[in-house]
């Protein structure tokens, strides 16, 4: 029997950082020393091998092993940094029925025999790869950032997490936590900005983390590193390795990292908008 | 602008201009490949496996074929796990 837990990283709305967090989250449970696997449930449009730098060694696909063309080690990608951190990527087809419900019901079990932490970096929207991203999940992370159209949409998957996953199914209440991400405390200061407390008591889902809106996301992408392994002292990372440690059963109090302005940072404050 | 605001600009541009070659290299590839790589790929782990357990009993699945591609040169990398027990017979 397996120790591994399953996490679904998902939100229903497109553009809040779902791939930015899976990679995140993963890589930080990876510095911890557990043996961990991304596993990128977004057929046709697949993004998390880019965000984590894996992109020129990816041969075969989520989809080559669910028909059964590669075997999962075959078609595992190994981190370049942390040998312990894997990658199994979507496949780039346009077949959206590529995937099958027993197809992936039989690479999760797999998975969970190799590794103690399976993330599950679902697809946006809540048509098939959303729901079978979340199937056989244990718990799940649900990113919003602090605004209207994204929050309603995370009631939407919350609904879904209660109703169309393995744990629901079998009567159990799947444990869910809230990552706010693209925080601006300047403007939640200024109230032009849903606060972490309001999307807390909207959602009635318990805050992981708050992710600050950071220049430094941007610059990971580009270079192909999550951000948790870019820049380990950035706020974003700061508190992506914080959330980690929630994940994991540590009790931390929740804090908003903030940019560490110097001197002229300080001078300058407010210039770069 | 000040001179503050170049180094800043510096670094950035220093990121973005990675991630352009990084997609450069990828679209160019995706645009050309139909999943013709992952036949390669297959096919050549066929082949490479039938002529290792010639001379190793080897486990199928110890068998770990990797593309590596940059801007003019693809590498191909065969990672082979030998059982404990394997000599050279």
């Amino acid at each position: 029997m397996s120790n591994a837990t399953v996490v679904v990283v998902t939100s229903g709305k497109g553009g809040v950082g779902k791939t930015t967090t899976s990679a995140a989250i993963a890589s930080a449970l990876a510095k911890e020393g557990y043996q961990v696997c991304a596993v990128d449930f977004d057929v046709g449009l697949r993004n998390l091998d880019l965000i984590m730098g894996a992109e020129r060694r990816v041969v075969f696909d989520l989809v080559n092993v669910v028909r059964g063309e590669a075997s999962i080690k075959q078609a595992l990608v190994r981190d370049k940094k942390l040998d312990n951190l894997f990658l199994l990527p979507a496949s780039q087809t346009r077949d959206k029925d590529a995937l099958t419900e027993e197809g992936v019901a039989s690479v999760i079990n797999e998975l969970r025999m190799y590794f103690d932490w399976v993330i599950c970096d679902s697809p946006a929207g809540i048509e098939r790869g959303a729901t079978l991203a979340m199937r056989h999940a244990d718990e799940a992370i649900i990113v919003s950032n602090p605004e209207v159209s994204s929050v309603r949409d995370c009631d939407r998957i919350i609904g879904l997490l209660d109703a169309k996953t393995k744990v629901a199914e079998d009567g159990g209440r799947m444990p869910k936590h809230l990552m706010i991400t693209r925080y601006d405390t300047e403007r939640a200061k200024s109230g032009d900005m849903l606060a972490t407390d309001d999307v807390v008591d909207i959602l009635s889902v318990p805050l992981i983390g708050v992710v600050p809106e950071s220049k430094d996301v941007l610059k990971a992408s580009n270079v192909g590193l999550p951000v948790t392994l870019a820049d380990e002292t950035s706020p974003a990372a700061r508190a992506y390795t914080e959330a980690t440690r929630r994940l994991l059963g540590e009790n931390i109090p929740v804090t908003i990292p903030e940019e560490k302005k110097g001197l002229f940072g300080k001078i300058f404050k407010g210039r770069a908008a | 602008m000040n001179i503050l605001s170049l180094f800043g600009k510096r670094g950035e541009r220093a990121s973005a201009s990675v991630a352009k070659n990084r997609l450069q290299i990828l679209l160019a590839h995706e645009r050309a490949d139909n999943g013709t790589d992952a036949v390669l790929i297959s096919n050549l782990r066929e082949d490479i496996l039938a002529v290792v357990a010639k001379r190793f009993d080897i486990d199928p699945n110890a068998v770990r074929l990797e593309m590596d591609r940059s801007e003019g040169v693809t590498t191909l990398g065969i990672d082979i796990e030998l059982p404990p027990a394997a000599k050279v017979s």
